[in-house]
């Protein structure tokens, strides 16, 4: 086919190019600025090169907070997605179940991520938390705001409370869409349950357990307001994720260069890991 | 071998699905389900299998009672208008599952995977998942997947309506030979009259959960019950006419077109069902009646030529051969075969032919 050049069509382009550059590509390169510079204010720069980059990369601190961050992100998704398929499974296929399943999995969905992060501080207070004050009661020696492991078991109570229910319906929606007749081909050929699960379910659900995977590892590996109110990080660092100790660097201590450098080098771990994670999982995927 | 469905019913609240029905189908045998959407092929079909139950009545299968018996203890298998196969199993491995399930020794699976891959043309793609295929090549893997057990009941559920038109051809040409020197009998469900013609057999006429008619496929097509059944078995639908008859002349009650017929029956009112082939633009046979038509829309489709007229109150259809394409509101002449065409009572029951 011959292709004609026309200049005009540049002004289809312009528009996105704009609305892209303002709400991405212009803060992203602040970020980009201050990541290769030193500042002491008055808007006075001095070019440090990739100093903050090595600096980041060979801290101690940084490579604790990431190992926790991974540590948290796979802990729930390996207790949210086996869940919330499980949830998926057990939900009602018709009738009046379906509407009020589906209200109550998105509930927690609609609530505010601040008030989880103090509605969970409170229920779990070892004094006057139920919860907390409940496991006291039962013979635990419970106290999120001491103990590390507390802190944790808590922190993944709570995601897995807020999260699991995105799984679900997601799982939920998957499930939905096979035909009936493809459970009735497996009855004809006297397949078992588990045959059922994974022979037909599993593989109909992969597309959609792959974008449940994806959006769960970016919201959690991204995670701030939630363990921020509930346990400010502590005790001691004990669960400063990525973006908390970022924050308390940028804007605690207002190393604004390491900071960059650190948003930067987060937010290519983010990009790499979904990439290769997607690419893996679509491979065989043919034309479809 | 055979199957008998006796005064069966089926029932989902207030609704009646299937009214009760009396069908035996023998051994080595092909027998359509014909019938428009929700007329209850599929219900009817799903209660054969034994994947649902009836409400009431019995299914037996050679002389025996299977009535409520798993579907997975009576060896039947099963095609559906949407491409059943597992989505991560190869062309070969979806094959042999049924195999596989009820323990085949593995060189036995092999020869007889490779003999029904090699009559459903898939001989090539047996390492392939069934999303690398085109839609044709997927159900020519269920259609294989269903043949390959040696089943005693086949049931094929609208096998080629999700299929494009040339591939739906194709599939349907080679679907006789499949059932060719098969031990079992075969249930096929469609919507097409020409389907159940191709397929020869028996074909039951279906509408609204009941069967009008079944017998011999041709003798169905040739001598309706009933103007219901001629219905479902015609496409385009039949064109119907009142007529009056006195001594050996008819005429229509909308016009004074009149014709001689050798019927037997009382003087008085009738209604005449003509086939839409059997209004042509051309003289065909020996007793041919002129009607005046003006042209309301004129189609094409495939070799043949569709022209929707009026005379009158008359709306009818005409179907030609050849290509052609005449201009809407044009007057024209058409000729019908008058020994085609099929007589029925005022309660719109077969009275006679020709």
């Amino acid at each position: 086919m011959n292709k004609t050049v026309n200049q005009k069509a540049w002004f289809f382009v312009i528009p996105v190019f704009v609305l892209v550059a303002f709400n991405a590509i212009i803060p992203l390169m602040t970020v980009v600025n201050y990541a290769f510079q030193e500042t002491f204010g008055n808007n006075v720069f001095m070019w440090e090169g990739t100093r903050w980059f090595k600096q980041i990369m060979l801290s101690e601190r940084f490579h604790a907070s990431l190992g926790r961050q991974f540590l948290f992100t796979f802990i729930i998704l390996f207790i949210q997605i086996p869940l919330g398929i499980a949830i998926a499974l057990t939900m009602p296929k018709e009738g009046i179940g379906v509407p009020v399943c589906l209200v109550l999995m998105s509930m927690p969905l609609l609530i505010p991520w601040n008030v989880v992060g103090a509605m969970w501080n409170i229920f779990a207070l070892p004094d006057i938390g139920f919860l907390g004050h409940s496991l006291n009661a039962l013979g635990f020696d419970y106290n999120f705001t001491q103990q590390i492991g507390d802190a944790w078991f808590t922190t993944i109570l709570m995601d897995v409370w807020h999260w699991t229910s995105l799984v679900v319906l997601l799982s939920y929606a998957g499930l939905r869409s096979i035909q009936p007749a493809y459970y009735q081909a497996a009855e004809i050929d006297g397949a078992s349950r588990w045959a059922i699960f994974t022979k037909i379910e599993l593989p109909k659900m992969k597309k959609v357990l792959t974008i449940a995977i994806l959006l769960r590892f970016m919201d959690s590996f991204m995670i701030y307001t939630e363990p921020f109110v509930l346990t400010g990080g502590g005790p001691g660092n004990a669960t400063a994720f990525l973006s908390i100790d970022l924050v308390k660097m940028a804007l605690g201590q207002f190393d604004l260069g390491p900071a960059a450098a650190m948003s930067l080098i987060y937010f290519f771990i983010v990009l790499l890991v979904c990439w290769v994670f997607y690419t893996l999982m679509m491979r065989n995927e043919g034309n479809q | 071998m055979s199957l008998e469905l006796k005064n069966v019913e089926k029932k989902i609240g207030l609704d009646t699905h299937i009214y009760s029905t009396n069908l035996k189908l023998e051994k080595n045998t092909i027998n359509i389900l014909l019938g428009s959407t929700l007329a209850g092929k599929t219900t009817l079909m799903q209660i054969m299998a034994g994947l649902d139950k009836p409400t009431s009545g019995e299914i037996w299968f050679n002389n025996k009672n299977v009535t409520g018996m798993k579907v997975q203890k009576r060896n039947v298998s099963m095609v559906y208008q949407q491409f059943i196969n597992y989505p991560n199993f190869t062309v070969y491995d979806n094959i042999a599952s049924p195999l596989k399930i009820t323990g085949v020794s593995s060189d036995e699976t092999k020869q007889r995977v490779g003999k029904v891959a090699e009559l459903l043309k898939l001989s090539g793609m047996l390492n392939k998942k069934p999303n690398e295929l085109s839609g044709g090549q997927q159900q020519r893997t269920a259609l294989a997947r269903a043949l390959v057990k040696d089943s005693d009941l086949i049931l094929l559920d609208e096998p080629l309506a999700n299929l494009d038109f040339k591939l739906r051809e194709e599939l349907r040409e080679e679907l006789p030979k499949l059932f060719e020197n098969r031990d079992c009998i075969v249930v096929y469900a469609t919507t097409e009259p020409s389907e159940a013609l191709l397929l020869g057999g028996n074909t039951a006429t279906l509408q609204e959960g009941k069967i009008i008619q079944y017998g011999k496929t041709l003798d169905t097509y040739n001598k309706p019950n009933s103007l219901v059944s001629a219905q479902v078995f015609s496409d385009p639908p039949m064109n119907i006419a009142k007529i009056k008859k006195s001594g050996d002349q008819c005429s229509f009650l909308q016009n004074d077109i009149q014709w001689k017929t050798k019927l037997n029956i009382k003087d008085g009112e009738y209604k005449v069902g003509i086939r839409p082939h059997n209004i042509t633009t051309y003289k065909e046979g020996n007793n041919t009646l002129e009607i005046k038509g003006k042209v309301l829309i004129s189609e094409i489709s495939g070799s043949e030529s569709l022209i929707h007229f009026t005379n009158g109150n008359l709306n009818w259809v005409s179907l030609s051969n050849g290509v052609f394409q005449k201009n809407v509101g044009d007057e024209m002449n058409l000729y019908m075969n008058t020994d085609e065409f099929v007589y029925f009572d005022q309660n719109e029951r077969l009275v006679s032919n020709g």
